[in-house]
């Protein structure tokens, strides 16, 4: 390896990901980041100072070995620094693609402070992709069978990752999906342009070659009840990772309107039934092309919502949000693309209501203009009505994306199950166990809308304390 | 793969399919309801379970050809395979002995309200059905009925058979007659569950609904079956989807039923044609 000084390696620009142009991609619906060349990785890698106590593996929820991985790229051993990786990580080319680097590892990376961080983010995708398209993914050995059953619930982040870690120790794992397609939000929520597909069908691939059995077309909670999973069909323990998933709306007159849909609407009828195939694939979506659409909320969702909208030929894509950019819960990366491929921002701005025809088509919504007054709950400046700035925007397709509740059809189905006044499950932070014996849960049903790292992370410590708890009851 | 074990039309584009689906047989209450997909391109449509047989192991569906997916399903036969059926999805109906009981089923409807009004019966409660149909051919399952019935009627509005008139005349009647009548049940088409409603509303019989508005999922993650019942937004998939009748903005659900009406025409349109296409090509190569 090269020998650079400190000084030497922070002169080093960062190398910024290859995308599509925006005026090519707000049309199709490819992925827009197309990841580094060996060339590029193995640069960005000469960047990192190899610190003696690395902040960015602190920065990690998963506490990735950051620091091994990147000097192991700078040496081109490109599959040595994803066998890192995987040591914490069971999905890194989904997390690499979609994990908010610059609030975590990157935020913290000493480069950073004088200049642009090492782009961890970039080189995990790079490596996690490196493997895969090499053919060189080794699907992970298995323990011999200790004969203990396992159901997991929700095939999200939390499951398959919880579903591979038990499946190695050689547990006798079943995943139950309650949708015909494996993958849960990584397929009905993000889409295709952000998060390929056929790289989470991989991924699944991967734990099937492991001996992981799942099973679609399956709600946990109508179907079997926990009890009858545990006491008729003869699981040992559970886990709940079944997300958040029951749309929050915004109470707001004429939100029943024709052409007002939940972010969860749109995006399973474009990312998991391919609407925007329609006819050739049956499911509707409304007419997108021509109109005006607006999505109401600021996060990951709400980018995604506006940018599938471009891509169907909206005539405006608008995203409106009461706070300022600075409050904004997305990832600046997803901001950066919505602004460069056209999306207008209508910032400080609230909805009040939605307005329609005789017949319910929602034809404009009225809106509000907004301050920023003192910090509220969350620690962000609170937004405030300025009276009298009211005024309509025609809109023919309203998104909400303000974010899930959770859904109950679990609890509603185990009484025993201690859930909070969100309705949340409630765990045992350290080993992710519920309040009902040999349950454990994790991802967005524990946490309310977060990460697909922080999900992942949950599942992984369940698979841990799960292993405990049956290996103690034997 | 989901393998239909029998198939027959009970009226003119009204099919009943018996599915082989062991589990959700085993599982599912009245009023509730499955979600179907054909095949890897189709849609995900709501489906209410008419009745199930334990022992075979199968669940009984009635499809009205509506839409594209409704016909290519009537188009199936006994053999032949659905690719996803998932469910017991809804909150089964609620039913108690309260006196007499009336289920009034319109159309394919009547399918729909057949398990309810089976476990209104089964309760001992005094069981009046009325299955209205727009004529003498498609009236469906009125054997069925009766034998569960202790007064049974059938209407239709062309007088070809039975009672001529509407469903909601039937009821009026009962009422006029003088009848204490402690429940009513309603399935059929909007514009009949809306005039059941408003017949009953003036004499405070408690009077229940099933709806069937757009859904993708079935599990409350879409958000797209809400319907604005007692002035709230309520999910049919998860909160129904039964309903008290007289709560339910009908003209809301009217109007979101319709909301894809445009993109249901022309792929019904498209599919049509290209069956006849298919015809086509099979009589020439014959």
């Amino acid at each position: 390896m090269q020998q650079l000084t400190a000084k030497e390696r922070m002169k080093i620009p960062r190398n910024p990901m290859v995308e599509q142009d925006p005026n090519e991609r707000n049309k199709n619906f490819l992925e827009v980041n197309q990841g580094y060349t060996a060339q590029m990785a193995q640069e960005e890698a000469m960047r990192c100072l190899a610190c003696p106590k690395p902040s960015c593996v602190e920065g990690c929820p998963v506490h990735i070995q950051i620091k091994d991985f990147i000097l192991q790229i700078a040496e081109g051993d490109f599959l040595g620094a994803v066998h890192t990786i995987k040591q914490d990580n069971a999905l890194p080319a989904i997390c690499g693609r979609v994990c908010p680097q610059e609030e975590q590892c990157e935020q913290v990376c000493v480069v950073g402070k004088r200049g642009e961080p090492v782009a961890i983010g970039n080189l995990e995708r790079f490596v996690a992709d490196y493997e895969r398209e090499m053919n060189k993914v080794e699907i992970p050995a298995v323990g011999s069978s200790n004969g203990k059953k396992v159901a997991i619930a929700g095939s999200g982040p939390a499951g398959l990752s919880c579903a591979k870690d038990l499946a190695g120790m050689g547990y006798d794992v079943t995943v139950f999906e309650a949708l015909h397609q494996l993958g849960g939000v990584l397929v009905y929520g993000i889409p295709e342009f952000r998060l390929p597909k056929d790289i989470v069908a991989k991924e699944i691939d991967g734990l099937k070659q492991m001996g992981v059995k799942f099973v679609t077309d399956t709600i946990i909670g109508r179907i079997s009840t926990i009890d009858e999973l545990m006491e008729e069909e003869g699981f040992d323990s559970v886990f709940l990772g079944v997300g958040a998933g029951l749309p929050w709306f915004l109470g707001l007159p004429g939100e029943n309107l024709i052409g007002v849909y939940s972010a969860n609407d749109f995006l399973t009828r474009v990312n998991l039934m391919k609407a925007y195939k329609f006819p050739s694939e049956d499911t509707p979506v409304l007419q997108v092309e021509g109109k005006n659409v607006a999505v109401f909320g600021g996060g990951n969702t709400a980018m995604d919502s506006v940018r599938t909208a471009l891509r169907l030929g909206a005539k405006n894509a608008y995203i409106i949000y009461r706070r300022s950019e600075v409050e904004m819960p997305a990832r600046v990366e997803e901001v950066k693309h919505a602004k460069e491929e056209g999306v207008q921002f209508l910032l400080l701005t609230n909805p009040i209501q939605f307005n329609g025809d005789e017949e319910d088509w929602l034809h404009s919504v009225t809106l509000q203009k907004m301050e920023l007054g003192e910090p509220d709950d969350s620690g962000r400046r609170r937004p405030i009505p300025i009276k009298g700035s009211e005024y309509d925007l025609d809109i023919d397709i309203s998104i909400i994306a303000i974010g899930n509740g959770s859904n109950p059809l679990i609890s509603q189905t185990t009484p025993d199950l201690e859930t909070s006044k969100r309705g949340t499950i409630v765990v045992n932070e350290e080993t992710m166990e519920t309040s009902k014996k040999g349950v454990f849960a994790g991802g967005d049903i524990v946490t309310g809308g977060a990460t697909v790292i922080l999900a992942m992370g949950a599942g992984r410590k369940a698979a841990e304390a799960m292993h405990k708890y049956m290996s103690d009851k034997a | 793969m989901y393998k239909i074990i029998e198939a027959r039309f009970l009226a003119e584009n009204v099919k009943l399919f018996e599915i082989e689906a062991p589990k959700i047989a085993k599982k599912r209450k009245a009023g509730q309801f499955v979600i179907i997909r054909i095949d890897e391109h189709g849609e995900r449509i709501p489906l209410t379970i008419a009745n199930s047989d334990m022992e075979k192991g199968t669940i009984t569906i009635i499809v009205q050809s509506v839409g594209k997916t409704t016909t290519k399903l009537n188009s199936l036969e006994k053999g032949e395979s659905l690719l996803d059926v998932v469910g017991p999805l809804g909150t089964p109906s609620h039913i108690e002995k309260v006196g007499t009981a009336v289920s009034i089923g319109g159309g394919v409807g009547t399918a729909i309200a057949f398990p309810t009004a089976a476990e209104m019966k089964n309760q001992g409660n005094y069981v009046i059905t009325i299955n209205g149909a727009r004529t003498k051919d498609l009236v469906i399952l009125e054997d069925e009925m009766k034998a569960l019935s202790d007064e049974s009627y059938v209407t239709t509005d062309d007088g070809s058979y039975g009672y001529h008139g509407f469903v909601t005349q039937k009821l009026q009647e009962l009422i006029d007659e003088g009848k204490k009548l402690d429940l009513v049940l309603a399935i059929g088409p909007i514009p009949m569950m809306r005039a059941v409603a408003e017949v009953t509303r003036p004499h405070g019989i408690k009077t229940i609904v099933s709806l069937n508005p757009v859904m993708v999922d079935g599990t409350g993650m879409c958000g797209g079956c809400r319907v604005v019942v007692d002035g709230k937004s309520m999910f049919a998939c998860v909160d129904g989807p039964e309903f008290d009748a007289h709560l339910v903005d009908f003209k809301n659900l009217m109007n979101r039923n319709k909301m894809y009406a445009k993109q249901e025409h022309d792929a019904l349109e498209q599919y049509n044609h290209e069956c006849k296409l298919d015809k086509k090509i099979e009589t020439l190569s014959d």
